[in-house]
C-alpha cells in the first residue's frame, strides 16, 4: 500500500499550495447590494463585459443593508467596488463609511413600482393606501380619540364598503425584504397618514408612529411568503382570492396571469409610475467607492454603460427589464454627478 | 385438542389480521414515497426538458463593407468594432418591410435575441472575406419568441393578455411558412455562463465553479478524514475521556445545520485569513468542513468492520501497527470509505446553504478557470434562476435541476458499484 501514502502525501500537498496560491490581486469589478436593483445591474454588468471585452463584473444580491455593511468596511481588494440599494443610504451608514475611510459616489439609477395584484380569474381591484393600512396594519384606530384596537377586519367589504365581501389574503415579502420595507413606508405610512392624529405623531413620538404604521399583522391575513416572487404568483395562480405583492418587473412579465389592483385612482403600468402618478414607487441607488474608481477605470467604463441612454434612458434596456427611467433631468443630473466621481459628503 | 393449542387457534386469525395490516402500512407508505417521487420528476422533467431544445430563426443578411465601415482588410481591432447592430436591424426591416410604427420597430428588433450582433462579430473575425458577400445566418431567438414555438403562450387569449402581440404573431407565423424557424438541441445551455437573456443562459459556468469546488473538497477532506479515522479507530487510547469527548464532537457535528458551517467559514476563512469571497476555494473549504464528520464516521465503520483476526495474524507475524493497518486493514475497509466519502460528497455538491454565507450566490458570466476565479454553483444556479423575473427561466430552472440530479445519481451509482464490486463478508 505504498500508493496509498504517496496518493495521501501528493493530495495533501496539493490542497497545501491550492490555500498559499491564492492571494492576488482581482481584475474584475465586485458589486454587492439588493435583490431588486439585481437583475437590473446583471444586465448591466452582461453588456459591459460584451461591449469592453474587460473581464465580468461579479455581483452579488445581499440585499441592501447587506450590501452597505461590506461596502462601507473599508477600502482594498478584499471589499466590493460597487453596491446597490432600494432605497438612500442611511445617516448612520455614511457615517461609518466615512469612518473608513470610504468615499460613496451616489447614482440614482431608476424606479422600481410595487404591485398589489391578483390572479386574472378574479375581479380586478381598485385599493386606496387608507384601505391597504387597515386591511394590514396589526393595530388600527377606532374613532377620531386615538384609540387602537387589535385589527377586526376579516373581510374586504368591512374595510370599504365600496370593495368586494371577500377574505382579506395577502401574500407578501417577509421583514428582511427591501420590497417589504418601501411597502410598509410608502403604503401602510401613506394610509396611517390620513388619520390626522397619528400624523401628528410622527413629530412627537417618531417610535410610537412607527410602531403603529409599519407593523403588520401576524394572525395570519398577511401570509409571509418568502423572498421569492415566482413563488407568490404560483400561489396567486391557484388562489384567486388572495392578493400578493412583488415587484412591478415581475408583473410585467407575467401579465397573462395576473392583473394589478389601482391605488388611489392610479392604474399600475410603466407610464404612471415613470410619471410619479403610482403612489406606490421607490428610487434604486447605485453607491460607487471613489476610492477604486479612482485606482480602477474599469469602474468608470461600467458606471457609463450603466447610465448611458442605451440602459437607463426611456427606451434603454433596463426599461425592458422592468426598470422604470426617471426623467429627463433627474438623469441628466445624476449622470453628471457619476461621470465627475462627486462623493456624497452629507445627506 | 389441548388447551393450550385451542388458545393459540382463538388468536390465531387476530394475529395474521395484525401481520396483514402492518404489510399493507408498509406498503402503501412505499407506494405513497413513489407517488411523490414520481410527481416530483414528472414536475421536472416536463418543465425541463424543452429547455433542452433551442428556436433558431433564420435570416438573409448583408454584410456590405459601407454598412459595417470597414472592409475585408481591416485590422482585428476595427473589426470588433464595426457596426453589426446595424447589419442586424437592416436585415430584420429588409425581412419586414410593412413595419413602420416605432413600437412595432422596437419590437421587431427584438425578434432575435440581443447577442446577434456579436454573432456576426464572431464570424467576421474569423473570417473577414465575409465582408461584402450574403449570408444566410441561423440567430438565437428571444426568449419570448422561443417560448411561443414551444407552444407557452397561448394564442387564443386577448391580446392584452399575451406577451406576443397580434402584429408579431403575423411576422412568426410568415417566418415559420418559409421554413425559417427551427428547433434545434441547446448547445448554448451547456457551453455557457449564466447570463440575464434566458436564451443565452447556460450552466457551464455554474458546474465548473461545482466541479472545482468539489476538488478542493475531496483533496481535503478525504485525507484529513481518513486520517482522523484511522488514528481514532486504530491508534488512539481507549477509555480516554479526550477520545471520548472528540467522539462526541464528530457525532455532532454531522448532524450541525449546514449554514452554520456557512458562517465559520465567513468568519474564520474570509475575515481572518482573507481568502477571497465567492471562490471555489472558500466554497471547497467549508464544504470540508461540512463533510469531515460524514467521511470519518463511515471511514471508521468501515475499519471497525474488519474482523479483529485480520490484524491480529498481521501482528503475530510480526508487523508493526502501521504495517497492520495500512497493508491490511486499510485495503479491506477501502470500498466503505469510499462509499462514505462519494455520499458525503454527493451531499456537499447539493449544499447551497453554506455558499449563501461566503458570497457564491453571485451572478457570474465568465466561466471559472480555476480555484481563485469568482463562481457559483449548480444549486446557487438553480435558486438564482428560479428568482429570475423572465417565463423562460422557469424551464431552465428544471432543467438545472436535471443536470444536477443526473450527477447526484452518478455519483450514488457509483458508490452502489464500488460497495458491490468489493464488498467482503468474513
Amino acid at each position: 500500500m505504498k500508493h496509498l501514502s504517496t496518493c495521501i502525501a501528493i493530495s495533501l500537498a496539493i490542497g497545501a499550495s491550492a490555500i498559499s496560491g491564492t492571494v492576488q490581486a482581482r481584475d474584475n469589478i465586485e458589486v454587492v447590494g439588493s435583490s431588486t436593483v439585481f437583475p437590473f445591474a446583471t444586465v448591466v454588468a452582461e453588456t459591459f463585459t460584451r461591449k469592453t471585452g474587460k473581464p465580468a463584473p461579479k455581483i452579488e444580491s445581499t440585499g441592501s443593508g447587506g450590501g452597505m455593511k461590506l461596502f462601507c468596511a473599508g477600502t482594498g481588494i478584499n471589499t466590493p467596488d460597487v453596491t446597490n440599494a432600494s432605497r438612500r443610504i442611511k445617516a448612520s451608514e455614511l457615517e461609518k463609511c466615512q469612518a473608513n475611510g470610504v468615499s460613496p459616489i451616489e447614482v440614482k439609477v431608476g424606479y422600481d413600482g410595487i404591485a398589489i395584484a391578483n390572479s386574472k380569474q378574479a375581479t380586478p381591484f381598485a385599493l386606496t393606501r387608507l384601505d391597504l393600512f387597515l386591511a394590514l396594519a396589526k393595530d388600527v384606530p377606532q374613532g377620531d380619540d386615538g384609540q387602537l384596537v387589535p385589527n377586526p377586519y376579516t373581510m374586504w367589504n368591512e374595510v370599504n364598503p365600496d370593495l368586494p365581501a371577500q377574505k382579506i389574503e395577502v401574500l407578501g415579502p417577509p421583514p428582511t425584504s427591501g420590497t417589504r420595507d418601501a411597502f410598509v413606508e410608502l403604503a401602510m405610512e401613506g394610509g396611517c397618514n390620513t388619520f390626522d392624529w397619528i400624523k401628528a405623531e410622527e413629530k412627537k413620538d417618531k417610535a410610537n408612529y412607527k410602531a403603529i404604521c409599519h407593523n403588520i399583522r401576524e394572525d395570519g391575513v398577511y401570509i409571509e411568503t418568502g423572498e421569492n416572487d415566482n413563488l407568490i404568483l404560483q400561489k396567486l395562480d391557484t388562489n384567486p382570492n388572495a392578493l400578493g405583492i412583488f415587484g412591478f418587473s415581475f408583473l410585467d412579465q407575467n401579465s397573462d396571469n395576473v392583473q394589478g389592483a389601482s391605488i388611489d385612482g392610479v392604474d399600475i403600468d410603466f407610464e404612471n409610475i415613470a410619471a410619479g402618478d403610482y403612489p406606490i414607487s421607490r428610487p434604486l441607488y447605485m453607491y460607487v467607492k471613489k476610492e477604486h474608481a479612482n485606482t480602477m477605470t474599469d469602474i468608470a467604463a461600467f458606471m457609463a454603460e450603466f447610465t448611458s441612454d442605451e440602459a437607463w434612458g426611456e427606451d434603454g434596456y433596463l426599461a425592458d427589464k422592468g426598470m422604470i427611467p426617471m426623467p429627463e433631468e433627474e438623469r441628466a443630473a445624476f449622470g453628471a454627478a457619476a461621470k465627475n466621481m462627486t462623493a456624497l459628503e452629507s445627506l | 385438542m389441548s388447551k393450550t393449542t385451542e388458545k393459540v387457534k382463538a388468536g390465531l386469525a387476530k394475529r395474521y389480521a395484525r401481520e396483514r395490516r402492518f404489510r399493507r402500512f408498509g406498503l402503501a407508505s412505499i407506494i405513497l414515497s413513489m407517488v411523490f417521487l414520481a410527481v416530483l420528476l414528472l414536475t421536472i422533467f416536463s418543465n425541463g426538458l424543452p429547455a433542452f431544445t433551442q428556436t433558431y430563426l433564420k435570416f438573409e443578411v448583408d454584410l456590405s463593407a459601407e454598412v459595417l465601415g470597414v472592409d475585408a482588410n481591416a485590422e482585428q481591432a476595427a473589426l470588433r468594432a464595426a457596426s453589426y447592430s446595424t447589419v442586424i436591424k437592416n436585415t430584420l426591416a429588409a425581412s419586414f418591410p410593412e413595419v413602420k410604427k416605432r413600437k412595432q420597430k422596437k419590437a421587431l428588433r427584438k425578434l432575435v435575441s440581443s447577442n446577434a450582433p456579436y454573432r456576426l462579430q464572431q464570424m467576421v473575425m474569423a473570417n473577414p472575406q465575409l465582408i461584402g458577400t450574403r449570408q444566410s445566418v441561423w440567430f438565437l431567438a428571444d426568449d419570448d419568441i422561443d417560448t411561443f414555438f414551444k407552444g407557452n403562450i397561448d394564442r387564443t387569449l386577448p391580446e392584452s393578455s399575451r406577451r406576443i402581440k397580434d402584429f408579431q404573431l403575423v411576422w412568426l407565423d410568415k417566418l415559420s411558412a418559409e421554413g425559417k424557424v427551427e428547433k434545434r438541441f441547446n448547445t448554448e445551455f451547456f457551453s455557457r455562463g449564466d447570463s440575464r437573456e434566458p436564451e443565452q443562459a447556460g450552466i457551464l459556468g455554474a458546474l465548473m465553479g461545482s466541479l472545482y469546488t468539489m476538488l478542493v473538497t475531496i483533496m481535503l477532506s478525504f485525507p484529513i478524514g481518513v486520517a482522523a479515522a484511522i488514528y481514532l479507530e486504530e491508534f488512539a487510547p481507549k477509555d480516554n475521556r479526550w477520545v471520548d469527548l472528540i467522539e462526541v464532537n464528530i457525532n455532532n457535528l454531522a448532524a450541525v445545520p449546514s449554514i452554520v458551517f456557512g458562517l465559520l467559514g465567513l468568519a474564520i476563512f474570509i475575515q481572518l485569513f482573507g481568502v477571497p469571497r465567492s471562490t471555489p476555494l472558500v466554497g471547497g473549504l467549508v464544504l470540508t468542513l461540512m463533510t469531515l464528520p460524514t467521511i470519518i464516521i463511515a471511514s471508521r465503520a468501515a475499519l471497525k468492520a474488519v474482523p479483529p483476526s485480520i490484524r491480529e495474524a498481521a501482528l503475530g507475524l510480526g508487523a508493526s501497527r502501521v504495517q497492520t493497518v495500512f497493508h491490511h486493514v486499510l485495503p479491506l475497509a477501502m470500498p466503505g470509505i469510499l462509499t462514505g466519502t462519494i455520499i458525503g460528497m454527493a451531499q456537499a455538491l447539493g449544499e447551497t446553504a453554506p455558499l449563501l454565507m461566503i458570497g457564491m450566490v453571485a451572478f457570474i458570466i465568465d466561466i471559472p478557470g480555476g480555484i481563485s476565479d469568482p463562481a457559483a454553483a449548480l444549486p446557487v444556479q438553480i435558486y438564482l434562476w428560479s428568482d429570475s423575473p423572465e417565463r423562460a427561466f422557469t424551464e431552465r430552472t428544471s432543467a438545472a435541476i436535471i443536470v444536477l440530479l443526473f450527477f447526484l445519481v452518478m455519483m450514488n451509482l457509483i458508490a452502489v458499484m464500488l460497495r458491490k464490486k468489493f464488498e467482503r463478508r468474513w
